[in-house]
């Protein structure tokens, strides 16, 4: 194999971040450009030492582009996304371009979903490896005519020469392109613009459709290996609970048990849960037998909801912790024309992922551990199982799998870590399959809270003090996942007048990070109170929003400009100015900023009484430029719907254990209650950010403004049902 | 232990299973047919949705012996090569997201335009209401339908 490298310090984008690139030449004749970064890479590994690119783009001798796809794909459309973006730089057919799961690996660097953070972190790397690509094969023609490369043009896999009209296909230059010098990264020019693309910002399907449309292996519980078995493997229903004794002789006679043994687990309850394995030929005998299963426990807490209310009713009456001031909240809610005062309350919710958690693993006589994980991050999967088994990381090889639904589940890998003792343990390769209840009872929740605001407007219905008491959840006095709220979150900097107060309410129960961790709750009380504001001062609730982003008192807490730009994209679509007034039919909106998204939206209900339907959602959303039309709006109507439902979801707690277990008492929202979503994109020159989680937040907000709007009921306690209506 | 012979996607296969074990465990355990996919194993959520003699029931919960004899379509079956009018429309309206639920959602449509080859939007909740998606595809199943029945009724369709 023939390589060649080159490096350069990449401004385009203003990232701090040096790219480099490695082009090589295949036995088979391939041409391999790859793309590395020093943000991602060990010092050991730059050029020159023992660097190896984090991101390949290979053509083959048949012309076929093939793109390695480092990160794992949970729904939010990645895998197709990012060959795009290859495609679009290289100029090639768009049909010709397929994809291949990577295994995790060190030398891709970051591979997890999360934080919407796959497209921003990708899109520098994937067109330069694209770009630099097509300039080393125009290169290659070039030479070969003995023109100027820039007489040349790329187009469909073609290297053209105007002037002559002649062309080369990329297929027959790959051989002189890899013998040339391997270009400056910052002599590139990377297309950047939507003006720019021909493919980018087009409606393509999914990579994995025809897979998926007929029923070939994807998902990690589609693994089969030989001689495999299948587990089950019983917890505890109060997190953390220890195994004193359980009928494991009963348990093994059962049909189909190879294996029943206790796993007593690890003291980080992050880690490995205590508990009981069974396993068996068949994974319908490994769960039957677990009906005959008796285990005595030893519960270490016995958290409820109940008490939790109790304490939260408590700490409301207190002032908490002030953890920013701005002004002077008191004198000026004591000199405002009109104060208003509302508290908002969500619970717990679980991820309830389709594909319940699950993992495959194999156990070698050598000592080498392989994973099949549907993992979100499993890199941090493997660093779990290397330390809680004592396995170097070196011997444990992960395999990606397509992921049935992430929305953060998946950041913890409690299931790889199980799977892999199992395995150990049984010397067999295993298949470790949670149920639905397993799923919904050991989940890592999405946290409740409580916010109790007081806001106050002068005569001219200017909102100028704004004073926030927020309970939320720790642990030995310090937050637990998820149930952080930034001091600087809007309307801190809009108001003249800012307080942040904070209280927490200890907790031990497992909590962790759920699709827009934190903003998916507490977007919908900040939405819902300003609405409650503005109609108290008697403005229109897009006029009040537009006027509250006007203006920024010190450092702003989110770009005004975009924000406002997307708000005001949504109430035209939706036609807010000329809505009508009707009985029994109302019009909401909100907007919000995460993960580096802008999304507003107006939803339109319907009420006969206390049931609504919401009719429809108009989205404005700027995420810079669209790469795929199709996964961008799938995300934005996904995400409606998605919030709808979990608008409807609540988990309690008796005695440190989940009541709710499956989608008979937590239903998720079914297709007559779906609202038609029309998505609309500002198709702005920023850098594209990621979409699976900003269409979240504001959802939730605007379909309660608008209930509010046909119905006169105020949401302030989540889910609906709390509040007396249904969908 | 009891022995049965299942036809699915119309072949037939002898299997020595529990009386007790359902369809699905059949298909995903003892053949290793994968397409059907577990969620809530108490028949509320309709992932695992199979066709049997063309209508759409829950796998999840019904015993593999008490469906000797009758016609069982998976996913695999409905037509490999993925050229089925609901498939086609499938993809180009590109429904899925992380596409668990998929086959189920599929399966289901399918019966819905055999039966009714034009459905309303009223036929279509009707219809589809019982298989759950997380993801929230729901708008795109709506437009996905209409395609289909389009094709069905076109030279496009094959069924």
């Amino acid at each position: 194999m023939k390589t060649r490298e080159n490096q350069a310090t990449k401004h385009q984008t203003g990232m701090d971040r040096r790219s480099f690139l490695k082009v090589s030449i295949l036995a088979s004749g391939a041409l391999v450009v790859g793309v590395g970064s020093t943000g991602l890479l060990p010092a050991d590994q730059l050029p020159g030492k023992k660097w190896i690119p984090n991101l390949y783009v290979r053509i083959d001798v048949d012309g076929k582009v093939t793109i390695v796809s480092k990160n794992p794909e949970v729904g939010q459309g990645v895998k197709t996304a990012f060959p795009m973006v290859v495609a679009e730089c290289l100029n090639v057919d768009w049909q010709n371009v397929t994809v291949e799961q990577a295994p995790l690996d060190d030398r891709y660097g970051r591979q997890a979903v999360g934080g919407s953070r796959g497209t921003p972190d990708g899109w520098d790397d994937l067109r330069i490896a694209g770009t630099a690509a097509c300039y080393m094969l125009t290169a290659a023609a070039a030479s070969e005519w003995g023109v100027s490369p820039a007489e040349c043009t790329a187009e469909k896999g073609s290297v053209i020469h105007t002037p002559s009209g002649r062309s080369r296909p990329y297929e027959s230059l790959l051989n002189i392109a890899a013998g040339l010098p391997v270009p400056d990264v910052s002599a590139l020019k990377l297309k950047s613009r939507p003006a720019d693309f021909k493919l980018l910002g087009t409606f393509v399907p999914g990579v994995d459709n025809p897979k998926t449309l007929t029923g070939q292996a994807l998902y990690g519980c589609d693994t089969r290996l030989d001689g495999m078995l299948y587990a089950v493997f019983e917890k505890c229903d109060t997190y953390g609970g220890k195994v004193i004794k359980a009928n494991l002789e009963q348990v093994r006679s059962m049909p189909g048990v190879t294996h029943a043994f206790v796993v007593e687990g690890t003291d980080n309850l992050s880690g490995l849960m205590p508990g009981v394995a069974i396993v068996a030929q068949t994974w319908w005998e490994a769960q039957s037998a677990r009906k005959q299963l008796r285990v005595d426990w030893e519960t270490g807490h016995s958290d409820s909801t109940a008490q939790y209310d109790s304490r939260a009713e408590a700490l409301g009456k207190e002032a908490g912790e002030t953890l920013r001031t701005d002004g002077d909240v008191e004198e000026a809610l004591g000199s405002a024309s009109k104060v208003i005062e509302a508290s908002y309350y969500y619970p717990f919710v679980s991820h309830t992922n389709m594909e319940p958690q699950n993992c495959t693993a194999v156990y070698h006589k050598s000592g080498k551990l392989e994973l099949w994980a549907p993992s979100q991050n499993p890199k941090s999967g493997r660093e779990l199982v290397s330390t809680t088994l004592g396995i170097p990381e070196s011997n444990i090889h992960v395999n990606l799998t397509r992921v049935g639904g992430g929305f953060g589940r998946r950041l913890r890998n409690d299931f790889m870590v199980e799977s892999a003792w199992i395995a150990r343990e049984t010397g067999r390769p295993i298949q470790l399959q949670w149920t639905r209840e397993d799923d919904m009872k050991h989940d890592f929740y999405r946290p409740a809270a409580w916010h109790h605001f007081k806001a106050g407007i002068d005569s001219g219905g200017r909102m100028m003090a704004f004073d926030h008491h927020f309970i939320t959840f720790g642990k030995n006095g310090q937050l637990v996942s998820g149930a952080g709220l930034s001091p600087n979150h809007y309307p801190a900097g809009l108001v003249p007048n800012f307080r942040y107060r904070r209280s927490m309410i200890e907790t031990n129960v497992p909590t962790g990070p759920w699709r827009s961790p934190g903003h998916s709750a507490y977007c919908w009380a900040y939405q819902s109170f300003f609405d409650e504001v503005a109609l108290a001062a008697g403005r229109d609730q897009l006029e009040f929003r537009l006027d509250l982003l006007a203006k920024s008192y010190g450092k702003p807490p989110l770009d005004l400009k975009r924000t406002g730009d997307a708000l005001r994209l949504a109430a035209e679509k939706a036609g807010w100015a000329d809505r009508k007034t009707q009985a029994n039919h109302g019009m909401g909106l909100a907007f919000h900023y995460d993960h580096g998204g802008f999304v507003s939206h107006v939803a339109e209900v319907v009420a006969d009484g206390s049931s609504v339907k919401v009719v429809k959602v108009w989205s404005g959303v700027d995420v810079g430029p669209v790469i795929n039309l199709s996964g961008a709006k799938n995300q934005v109507e996904g995400a409606v719907v998605d919030a709808l439902s979990t608008a409807q979801m609540e988990i309690t707690f008796v005695n440190g254990a989940a009541q709710q277990s499956n989608f008979s008492d937590q239903p998720l929202l079914r297709i007559n209650q779906a609202p038609e979503i029309e998505v609309h994109f500002l198709q702005s020159d920023n850098p594209p950010s990621g979409l699976g989680e900003p269409p979240f937040a504001a959802a939730t907000p605007a379909i309660t403004n608008a209930i509010f709007a046909a119905t006169g009921t105020r949401i302030r306690q989540l889910p609906f049902s709390r509040s007396g209506i249904s969908v | 232990m009891s022995k049965v012979s299942l036809k699915i996607n119309g072949e037939t296969h002898t299997l020595d299973i529990p009386p007790d074990m359902p369809l699905l465990w059949a298909l995903r355990d003892k053949l290793n047919m994968t397409g059907t996919k577990y969620s809530c194993g108490i028949g509320t959520c309709g992932t695992c949705t199979v066709l049997v003699n063309g209508t759409p029931m829950r796998s999840c919960v019904m015993p593999a012996v008490s469906m000797a004899g009758m016609e069982i379509t998976t996913i695999e079956g409905l037509d490999p090569a993925g050229a089925h009018p609901i498939q086609k429309a499938w993809n180009e309206e590109d429904v899925p997201q992380c596409g668990y639920c998929q086959g189920g959602q599929l399966l289901t449509a399918s019966a819905l335009l055999k039966r009714n080859p034009n459905p309303s939007d009223e036929d279509i909740d009707a219809a589809m209401s019982g298989v759950l998606c997380r993801c929230g595809t729901y708008t795109r199943i709506r437009k996905a339908i209409k395609l289909a029945s389009v094709y069905s009724t076109t030279e496009g369709g094959s069924s």
